[in-house]
């Protein structure tokens, strides 16, 4: 059982060797020019860069990511339900009702994250 | 029989590699089987990343009315060597308040990513790299991981642009991720198992006398979540018109901003992979993976079959982009949570009745669910607001 994912470990040690040897060979073959201060600043149209780095966001961004983290961990429980779905059904339709209860209760959060204007991004 | 000869030559010609490593330790055959499943996708993918780049230009450039790339070689096709030898020789600029490591770290996150998703996907007859049970579980773990080597390429970047478009693109990939996991949920419904080989084995056969092949896309529930899925996948892979993230004339180049060299470029071949892998996905759970549309032609060989369908998917792609202009983010957001969200539930309810009740009633059934819910979220979401005659002060 296990021991199908040993190839994956496989695919991912020469993924990442690509892409780190695409890398090392641009170094190895890259022009070295010359470094001055003015070229290693941050580049911002060439005009001197102004203010802090990593400015404040606004907060329906981190909203938003609290949302799908919610919403994620929903779908993760359907995924199993998913699969069992088709032999389940065939002795009862319960389990029909009890996904659609489940998603019920998931769309009243929605609507109610929809309704405080959780996702309104003109405000 | 020569047909079949055909379809399998990949495999046999993977078997008589093999066999000449007859003689070696019981633990070698399995590395070496993995290794050149590897080299086979890497190969292949690399070569279709060369083509699509070159051909993106020309297609775009024939939309917009001009010849694109020709000079270098025939019909332009050397190209992306010219300039991929370019990109290599290019100085490697790396700012000097970025966090040189997750700078670094950043492009070879999103490559490897983007390659490990190519891995679960069947290319035609027995030729799925690694078949695991969990295959399409794997391909939305690893493929999520994406936009953890987005944003490490802002926050490395240590740039306004950099954070502003790694953050824009988080929350678009983060919003379009749901609907594009929802909407796979309806196929392992009726399939009834996560992995792609079953997937597309489920999908063999023809209904109508013969004319109409099995696809889940011509289901009604298979349709709305094909559309769906497509959609999602556009955002994914930071496409327009959903491309706010690297929005050139607002942001630079958004995340990839303090890139330069070959570090670009194994972005744009991140890109281009993660488009691959998602249209992939999208020819192996609605248009029936490697099957041919009717039967007479199942003499053409299953991959033959499988790269027709994605290079139709691609084409879309690349028509959309150089058709819709680049929309703005807060309508993106809008989209996402109040229509992909609620329709991609909708496809699942709408499975769910399809499988109770099979044949005609069902197919109706799941129609008039996927359209009632339709028809009352776009009346529910139309902003009802008339735009205003429009006067041209100074034209008459």
């Amino acid at each position: 059982m296990l021991r199908d994912y040993l190839p994956l470990l496989l695919h991912l040690a020469v993924a990442i060797g690509f892409a780190v040897s695409a890398l090392l060979v641009s170094v190895l073959l890259g022009k070295a020019g010359r470094r001055t201060r003015v070229k290693d600043t941050a580049y911002e149209c060439g005009m001197v860069p102004q203010g802090e780095t990593q400015p404040r966001f606004s907060v329906k961004f981190y909203l938003v990511a609290m949302l799908f983290i919610l919403f994620d961990l929903e779908i993760v429980f359907m995924y199993p339900w998913a699969v069992v779905y088709k032999e389940m059904i065939v002795e009862s339709k319960m389990i029909l009702w009890s996904m659609l209860s489940f998603i019920t209760i998931l769309m009243v959060g929605y609507i109610y994250a929809l309704k405080k204007g959780a996702l309104d991004w003109k405000r | 029989m020569s047909g079949e000869r055909v379809d399998q030559i990949f495999v046999v010609a993977k078997h008589w590699l093999l066999s000449l490593l007859d003689g070696a330790p019981l633990w070698v055959m399995p590395i070496a089987s993995s290794l050149l499943n590897i080299a086979a996708v890497l190969g292949a993918f690399i070569t279709l990343f060369a083509l699509i780049s070159v051909l993106e230009r020309k297609i775009l450039a024939r939309i917009q009315n001009r010849y694109g790339p020709n000079r270098v070689g025939p019909f332009g096709l050397l190209q992306p060597l010219a300039d991929g030898i370019k990109l290599l020789i290019k100085e490697d600029i790396v700012p000097l308040r970025a966090d040189k490591i997750v700078h670094f770290i950043a492009p070879i996150m999103i490559a490897a990513t983007a390659i490990l998703a190519l891995g679960v996907i069947p290319y035609g007859r027995n030729m799925t790299p690694f078949s695991i049970d969990g295959g399409i579980l794997f391909f939305f773990a690893v493929g999520s991981t994406t936009e953890l080597g987005v944003f490490m390429a802002g926050w490395g970047s240590n740039n306004k642009f950099s954070m502003l478009g790694a953050m824009r693109a988080i929350a678009q990939m983060v919003s379009y991720e749901l609907p594009l996991l929802i909407t796979v949920l309806p196929v392992i419904m009726i399939v009834g198992s996560l992995s792609a080989d079953a997937i597309v084995a489920a999908q063999d056969g023809y209904t109508m006398a013969g004319v109409v092949p099995r696809w889940f896309v011509f289901t009604p529930w298979g349709a709305a979540a094909f559309i769906l899925f497509f959609v999602s996948g556009l955002v994914e892979s930071n496409r327009t018109p959903f491309d706010v993230p690297e929005g050139e004339s607002e942001i630079v180049a958004g995340h990839m901003t303090e890139y330069s060299g070959f570090k670009y470029a194994t972005f744009f071949l991140a890109e281009y992979f993660g488009m691959f892998a998602i249209s992939g996905l999208a020819v192996t759970l609605f248009l029936g993976g490697w099957h041919a549309p009717i039967s007479a032609l199942q003499i053409i060989p299953s991959y033959v079959w499988f790269f027709a369908k994605l290079a139709v998917l691609l084409f879309v792609f690349i028509w959309i982009r150089g058709t819709l202009p680049r929309m703005r983010v807060d309508h993106v957001m809008r989209f996402a949570w109040t229509f992909m969200l609620p329709m991609a539930f909708t496809c699942i309810l709408a499975a769910a009745v399809w499988h109770y009740q099979r044949g005609l009633a069902g197919w109706l059934w799941s129609l008039g669910i996927v359209g009632i819910i339709y028809l009352g979220l776009s009346h529910l979401l139309e902003t009802k607001k008339k735009f205003a005659p429009r006067t041209y002060r100074f034209a008459e």
